[in-house]
């Protein structure tokens, strides 16, 4: 799905003409912004509980290893297993083992963005295994053959007949005529179809949303209740997720807990929070008789002591695309990576790779929303910019724009030769424009791509204020 | 006191009335206004372009330039939040330069924020026969903290009604180099600003940065709209010029 910076522009172009998208985006608003803005002001002191989430999150991931030891310790003395990976490709090799060994065919799943991250489900497919996604975006997508375009809502792009096409596309023994146009119709086939699922699963996999390294429990918040099935009713319970979801305690998830479903979808809570601690235990009728916790790094501590660090204090809330105006216009598509968005643009150069990915952290106006909405502050136009300069270090950015920057710096660095351009160039431009504005230039073709300038006075204001 | 005026490499070459209408509203503001000839640009577009040993080599020439002064007034809230929150972090490993850094940011100011707060001067006799909605940019909201100042200042222009602009705080979609980068989203954003802007009835829109105003601008003439666009430092000092892209 790896994208470069020229597809991303193709991409963007296709998207922001599309009619359909259009409108499955203009959603954003009243779905997301309003909820997290009535949900923020709601809240006695926000302000100060992103403050305790920033410093409990700062803390944990500057504290990794032992937090993560406790974590494993307290796993395995309820009875689970702890198994640590270093890239995408020893995740999903100690997954699909774990699976092989209880001869699982058919695994139900719970959202997981790590799971994209690492490609399982294609994994999983090409070992005879089933995946199933249990929750209802990514059910939908699954049969779309397509990755999510949101952290927390997959389907986000599409709308309610996009949908029905797609199940009436898939159910094919269920009655043609039958009527899709409502929501709830929608929802309880998806129901229907996934109930047979859950009853049929030999594993489970979710991830999570925190860990908790005191208690040894995996935390995860859905609305649909699908994390509870996917991890009480098959045999097996694989929870995949990074490392750097770990957080000392209770206590602090609970704090992390209320910041993060008022930023994601402005409720005080979700429907559902799982607390997974570990297999059944005799005296309990149901749960997985395996319990297995999945670490992936996956490149996150490489970006320990870097400028981006502060990226990994990340709770995937969403909030940063929600009021990214360059999200809202495109989608998550377009940017061709499993993180889009602000968060991706802090993500992905390490993740994927600087060369590949540096459209990401360009991919903005600066705007600032995004470090505003965080509910860990996390200074994201500062990383973007951080990713900037590692492009530009590594001479990435095109040689025309590197040529231009380095002869207008020249120039600006020597203000009487300035001067002589700025005045040239403003004559010459003022001669170039017809009714108040330039229609098109050389070398321009970015700008006049779809604006014209405004002409200018035809003097500088220093030339100005010299002869005045 | 003293103010050093920096007037912008954009409001130099495209817009010298800003220039001058600061200029003007410094001076009635009882300011001792010194323009330093040797000022060029901020460095913004290499610091975002990520080429920092550029910007570090233009920071360092700004800060010997305005140094000296009392204040330094920017009719520009991204070229401010570039001097204020930038030049420090872009030089924090210039032992000599990073303390000049420090001491410069302080004291620079965007002009409306400047105009309210350091000289409390609010009252220009202006005036201005429309409705108009007033863009705020995203870096004098949210590098500044600048929202009120303009607003204040606006409301004494004899004339002017201003309206409410729907979703105030998005972005126009310029953003320096992004405008050409990514055009066709750099569209979609400016047709939004442009479609909220005549939801208001408005036949001005009136802001404080010369960028988005140009990048609007540009688009508004593209699509063939009858809206106006002007510099807030125009309207406050009953800036005789025609309004941006109408000729001169
Ligand atoms: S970066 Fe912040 S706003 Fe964006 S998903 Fe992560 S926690 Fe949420």
């Amino acid at each position: 799905m790896t994208q470069n910076p020229r597809a991303f522009r193709e991409a963007s172009k296709q998207a922001v003409h599309d009619p359909r998208l259009k409108q499955a985006l203009g959603r954003i608003k009243g779905h997301f912004q309003l909820a997290r803005r009535f949900a923020s002001s709601d809240f006695p002191d926000f302000e100060a509980l992103r403050d305790q989430g920033a410093a409990i999150r700062e803390h944990s991931i500057t504290h990794l290893q032992p937090l993560l030891a406790e974590f494993e310790k307290s796993v395995t003395s309820r009875g689970g297993k702890v198994h640590w990976a270093r890239d995408a490709a020893e995740a999903r090799q100690v997954v699909i083992e774990i699976l092989k060994r209880s001869g699982a065919r058919r695994v139900t799943k719970g959202k997981s963005m790590v799971s994209e991250e690492i490609g399982l489900n294609d994994a999983l497919q090409a070992h005879g295994i089933e995946p199933i996604e249990t929750d209802l975006g990514e059910y939908i997508i699954q049969l779309r053959h397509e990755p999510p375009s949101h952290i927390i809502a997959p389907a986000f792009h599409l709308n309610k007949e996009d949908v029905a096409e797609t199940f009436r596309g898939a159910h094919r023994n269920l009655d043609p005529s039958r009527d899709l146009s409502e929501r709830s119709a929608l929802v309880s086939e998806a129901r229907t179809m996934l109930r047979a699922a859950f009853e049929g699963a030999d594993a489970g996999i979710t991830g999570a949303n925190f860990l908790t390294a005191r208690e040894g429990a995996a935390l995860i918040v859905t609305n649909e209740g699908n994390g509870d099935l996917t991890r009480l009713l098959p045999r097996t319970h694989i929870v995949v997720t990074g490392i750097e979801k770990v957080v000392p305690d209770l206590n602090a998830a609970s704090v992390l807990l209320r910041l993060l479903t008022r930023s994601a979808t402005g409720q005080p809570i979700t429907s559902y929070v799982s607390v997974m601690s570990g297999p059944h235990s005799p005296e309990l009728s149901d749960g997985p008789r395996e319990f297995h916790v999945v670490l992936v790094d996956n490149g996150r501590t490489r970006l320990l002591g870097t400028p981006a660090q502060e990226a990994l204090r990340c709770i995937r809330c969403a909030a940063c695309l929600n009021h990214c105006p360059i999200y809202g216009a495109v989608g998550g598509h377009a940017y061709g990576a499993t993180y889009p968005g602000p968060i991706g643009a802090a993500l992905n150069p390490n993740l994927l790779g600087i060369s590949q990915a540096h459209h990401h952290p360009n991919a903005s106006t600066f705007c600032g929303r995004c470090a505003e909405v965080c509910p860990v502050k996390i200074p994201l136009p500062t990383i973007m910019r951080y990713w900037r300069a590692r492009e530009y270090a590594a001479g990435l950015p095109p040689l025309s724009n590197r040529a231009g920057l380095g002869l207008w710096a020249f120039a600006a660095k020597r203000p009487q030769l300035y001067r002589l351009i700025t005045k040239l160039a403003s004559r010459i431009l003022k001669r170039l424009s017809r009714d108040g504005r330039i229609h098109a230039l050389p070398l321009a073709g970015g700008w006049f791509a779809i604006r014209d300038l405004p002409e200018p006075e035809g003097k500088t204001f220093m030339e100005q204020l010299k002869s005045s | 006191m003293r103010v050093g005026l920096f007037v912008t490499c954009l409001v130099d070459m495209m817009r010298p009335s800003v220039g001058f209408s600061t200029l003007q509203l410094l001076e009635r503001a009882g300011c001792e206004v010194v323009v330093p000839p040797t000022q060029t640009c901020c460095g913004q577009p290499a610091w975002n372009s990520g080429a920092d040993t550029h910007c570090q080599d233009l920071a360092r020439k700004v800060i010997d330039t305005f140094l000296e002064f009392d204040y330094v007034v920017v009719p520009s809230g991204s070229c401010a939040g570039m001097i204020r929150n930038h030049y420090p972090e872009a030089l924090k490993d210039d032992h000599t330069y990073h303390s000049r850094a420090l001491s410069l940011a302080k004291k620079t100011y965007e002009l409306t924020q400047f105009l309210v707060e350091i000289a409390h001067a609010t009252e220009f006799s202006a005036k201005y026969k429309a409705s108009a909605c007033y863009h705020d940019s995203c870096s004098c909201l949210r590098e500044l903290s600048v929202r009120e100042a303009p607003r204040q200042l606006l409301a004494k222009v004899e004339g002017l009604e201003l309206k409410p602009l729907k979703d105030s705080d998005v972005c126009c979609g310029f953003g320096g180099l992004f405008s050409v980068k990514y055009p066709e989203i750099s569209e979609r954003m400016a047709d939004d600003k442009i479609s909220d802007a005549k939801d208001t009835d408005s036949s001005l829109v009136i802001g404080p940065d010369l960028g988005c105003l140009l990048h609007l601008a540009g688009r508004a003439a593209r699509r063939g709209e009858t809206l106006k666009f002007r510099h807030i430092a125009e309207v406050l000092a009953n800036c005789p010029h025609p309004s941006i892209g109408e000729g001169t």
